[in-house]
């Protein structure tokens, strides 16, 4: 559009959006800043705004031994545990909500709505409003301190299914018809044109339930007791001990750098998945 | 809707739905009805039997003062975050949307903050407002600012409000850019035409048409406030001090922690969800309304 | 009121496409100008910098004598109506005419008088209170025209307005934005890609083709005087025939077959021997019985359309229309056609254009 534009109007976007950009990044700045010094230069408040040289030692320490005090697991075993929390949660998700939409869409049978509302329902049951009933249940199975407890009970997806279902609902019939008359039952149906036809759904679907899995706060926090289930997001705050002098700080900050490393680099190489999971689980 | 083509089988459906029903009644039916029983029932003093008291444990709950304190700062909570990240999301997304350069590496340097976990956003702005090595504590020190979130309730929860915005502004401005890339490109152009200056042209048309976009989000924005940011309370404060930062939910949490009053705990679960039964339906009721616009 | 003139005006994208590309044209005060062309050829795109809407890479635009390059849409004194009709969907129908007049700070009781003559003039004044989404197509329309009225501008603007309404509504629209036209008097600048749209509106036509004009003229020049064969298949329907021929002689013209046909050497400047392309309008063909020495239609197919029936088929080795008078009997397989000299065409085969003598 040909419009006069005086020099103010034209850099003010790039104000605003730099000034934003430096907000956000800067508290990860900080901490990738910290996690480069020496505790002492931590703990008294001695860092600048460049690097320090302990960059190395920090992580190889907090990796592969942990901190002195709070918890001494090494974060590599965190890091571990919370890729396998967030890849059985994804994973575990996406099959479960695919074939509870696959049977919603594709057939009819008594008790179909009941079996979609019953889904529908757990959206306004979230984990806080039913904490420790559903702890009890997992500690009843034996399954606290297991991988188990702490995934299973994440894995039910209203979203995902709703959002499967839509999905479902705009395959034409004619598909259907179409594989009907070349032999195909529902399982040839399923794998053969289906799935295929379902790949960036999953795929987008997958880049936020691994967030929302690597993320999780509350839920380990009650499952897990033993240092060696923790995840990294319990571990990192098991560093920080709010009213004494311990907290190495040096080392909670590489910590966070690690804890929000690789759901962060998800995010970013993964953009356009990740807008199109976003807003349409919303929808 | 109704579907002609499909597949018979009488077993088969109930098959594949069997690993989702599982779950659902396992984790999420059983222990919700559990809640509800439960917060109909009261331990006596030693732990050693239970009785059915009916809504009693809800008639405590209703003159707790207490209560009322965390429904306070949950309101408070909830309303300043909403309203910080929904006008930062907007005004980032209104300047991300202009044709300008470099659009596209603005908005992935804006939308990873949704990515880092609460807790761990929590430790970070912790880090930074730590009164004794804080970066930013000690230039609020230095300018006579007598700061300390772990005294101060007021400051406590300005510490959490930004953590959580801070998070939050990414999702917001993610979905005001879909809410601004969904009005025509030539209403905007017609009100050029018909003479309104780009500040005008915002207010008396982007804006107007942006308003479902905002409300749905200042929803959702909600229930954020209510459900995820509990890792960011945990993490920064803890609820403290001296509760000023114990919302609903953590109340929920430090209650039941403690174990003496599982009742009580159960009948602020129950609470809860009807609060999300209710933020539920406004968001559905609001969809149909989005869908004949 | 005002004329547009535009001079060498050119339209290159970023991505280095050129969607205009250098063309003048003038578009006089009080005409109604249609600009008609294919999708993609670049005629929207005209629109859109005349408007304002697309700045220019080149060339000069000039609106009622001002030169506009710089200037702003607001300030170009020129309403448009948008092919989905932009009407703001928030703002009541009086609210979206009154908009840009109160934009511009006109008095109240001069836009209450303006929105409310507009709707009197487009019959919409039941409306006023309605929001757009509670309005048909039809009347969508004339609030997008409305809108453009109560701005009494120096040019309208129109990019295919009717291209969104079914094909009664389009035929109705279209006589009420002609006889508006008559009305008001004022430079009209109308898009479409439907030639019988460009046919009954313009005073004049202006055929676009990939960026640069093919042709402008009134809708009768266009039609029977097309500068090229694109002009030549785009306007009338069914398209003209074309096919190859050599100039035997001055105002003959032979065919493949040997047979030929008479056209006006004093119009059409080809030498003999040269090798050319025929255009004969399939309704300006007559048929007669067959006889040697005539050229000689095989048809193949008929198509009933009422009135008229078309017979395709083969003439000379190329493919042939022949739109005749439809009566009751079946013509026989094979036909003898001939033209009136003024009717047949001659084109250059390479260039494409017409031979026409300047």
């Amino acid at each position: 559009m040909v419009e006069r534009q005086t020099l103010f109007a034209r850099i003010l976007p790039h104000v605003v959006l730099i000034t934003g950009v430096c907000i956000v990044a800067f508290p990860v700045y900080l901490a990738l800043l910290a996690s480069t010094y020496d505790a002492a230069t931590v703990q008294t408040g001695q860092m600048t705004l460049l690097p320090g040289n302990q960059m190395l030692q920090n992580y190889e320490r907090i990796l592969f031994s942990g901190t002195n005090s709070t918890t001494r697991e090494p974060v590599g075993t965190m890091l571990m545990n919370s890729f396998i929390m967030a890849m059985v949660i994804a994973l575990g998700k996406i099959a479960i909500s695919l074939i509870s939409a696959y049977a919603i869409v594709f057939f009819r049978f008594p008790f179909r709505m009941a079996a979609f509302w019953l889904i529908f329902v757990t959206l306004m049951l979230p984990v806080e409003v039913r904490i420790y009933p559903t702890y009890k249940i997992v500690a009843d199975l034996q399954l606290l301190d297991t991988y188990t407890g702490l995934t299973l009970p994440l894995i039910a997806s209203a979203t995902a299914t709703l959002l499967f279902r839509q999905f479902f609902m705009t395959v034409p019939e004619e598909l259907v018809e179409a594989s009907k008359i070349d032999g195909a039952g529902p399982y040839k149906f399923f794998k053969d044109t289906l799935l295929p036809l379902s790949v960036t759904t999953m795929a987008a679907l997958f880049v936020i339930q691994f967030i929302y899995g690597w993320n999780q706060y509350l839920w380990p926090l009650l499952i897990t007791t033993r240092d060696n289930m923790q995840t990294i997001v319990i571990g990192i705050k098991k560093m920080i001990v709010t009213q004494d002098a311990l907290t190495e700080w040096q080392l909670a900050m590489a910590t966070a750098v690690l804890a929000l490393l690789p759901p962060v680099f998800v995010v970013v190489l993964m953009q356009k998945l990740f807008v199109k999971g976003l807003v349409e689980t919303e929808k | 809707m109704e579907r002609r083509a499909l597949f018979g089988g009488k077993l088969l459906p109930y098959t594949l739905l069997l690993p989702q029903f599982a779950i659902v009644v396992v984790f999420f039916y059983f222990p919700a009805g559990q809640a509800v029983w439960q917060s109909m029932l009261m331990e006596d003093a030693f732990g050693i039997s239970t009785e059915f008291v009916g809504f009693e444990n809800y008639q405590i709950l209703a003159a707790d003062p207490d209560y009322y304190k965390t429904m306070l700062t949950t309101a408070v909570f909830s309303i300043l975050v909403a309203f910080l990240s929904l006008s930062c999301g907007l005004l980032l997304a209104v300047m991300a949307d202009k044709q300008i350069k470099g659009a596209t590496i603005y908005k992935t340097m804006l939308i990873w903050p949704y990515a880092v976990a609460p807790a761990v956003a929590g430790v970070l702005w912790l880090f930074m407002f730590q009164p004794s090595l804080g970066m930013l504590a000690k230039m609020l020190r230095s300018w006579g600012v007598d700061w300390n979130p772990l005294l101060n309730g007021n400051h406590a929860m300005i510490l959490v409000v930004l953590a959580a915005t801070w998070k939050q502004i990414s999702y917001n401005f993610l979905f005001f850019l879909a809410g601004l890339a969904a009005i025509p490109k030539s209403v905007i152009e017609a009100a050029a035409i018909d003479g309104a200056r780009p500040m005008r042209r915002f207010w008396t048309i982007i804006f107007p048409l942006l308003s479902p976009t905002a409300f749905f989000l200042l929803v959702i924005n909600i229930v954020y406030v209510f459900f995820d940011t509990f890792g960011i309370i945990d993490s920064v404060t803890g609820g403290g001090p001296a509760g000023n930062t114990t919302t609903m939910v953590y109340k929920v949490y430090q209650d039941g922690k403690a174990g003496s009053n599982l009742g009580g705990s159960a009948a602020q679960s129950v609470v809860l969800m009807i609060i999300v039964i209710a933020l539920t339906a406004i968001q559905f009721k609001f969809v149909e309304r989005k869908v004949q616009y | 009121m005002a004329s547009v003139v535009l001079e060498a005006v050119r339209k290159v994208y970023a991505g280095g496409v050129e969607a205009v590309k250098g063309l003048s044209l003038t578009i006089p005060d009080g005409s109604f100008t249609v600009l008609l062309g294919p999708s993609g050829c670049g005629k929207s795109t005209l629109l859109r910098m005349i408007a304002g809407l697309e700045e220019i890479s080149g060339g000069a635009i000039t609106i009622g004598g001002k030169k506009v390059n710089d200037v702003e849409p607001s300030e170009r004194d020129i309403a448009m109506v948008f092919q989905n009709y932009a009407l703001y969907p928030h703002m009541s129908v009086y609210d979206n005419m009154a908009y840009g007049l109160r934009n511009r700070g006109t008095a109240k009781e001069e836009i209450e008088r303006r929105v409310a003559e507009a709707a009197r003039m487009l019959a919409i004044e039941p409306y006023l209170q309605r929001k757009p989404r509670a309005l048909s197509g039809g009347q969508r329309q004339r609030v997008a025209m409305g809108r453009a009225i109560v701005r009494e501008p120096a040019a309208f603007l129109f990019d295919e307005p009717l291209s969104n309404l079914d094909a009664k509504l389009r035929v109705q629209m279209r006589l009420e934005i002609r006889k508006l036209h008559n009305r008001l008097k004022a430079t009209s600048i109308f898009v479409t890609h439907d030639q019988v749209e460009a046919m009954t509106l313009a005073d004049q036509v202006v055929v676009m083709n990939s960026g640069k004009i093919e042709q402008t003229g009134t809708p009768l020049e266009i039609y029977r005087r097309p500068a090229s064969k694109f002009v030549a298949t785009f306007i009338g329907s069914p398209a003209m025939n074309l096919f190859p021929g050599t100039i035997a002689a001055p105002g003959k013209v032979t065919l493949a077959d040997g047979t030929g046909f008479a056209y006006d050497a004093n119009v059409f400047d080809a030498k003999p021997g040269a090798k050319v392309e025929i255009g004969l309008r399939p309704e300006d063909a007559k048929a007669s019985v067959a006889a040697p020495g005539r050229p000689k239609l095989v048809w193949e197919v008929t198509e009933e359309l009422g009135a008229t029936r078309l017979l395709h088929g083969m003439l000379a080795g190329s493919p042939f229309v022949l739109a005749m008078q439809a009566d009751i009997d079946t013509p026989a397989r094979e036909l003898a056609l001939e033209a009136t000299p003024e009717t047949v065409h001659i084109f250059d085969p390479e260039s494409g254009r017409s031979l026409r003598r300047a």
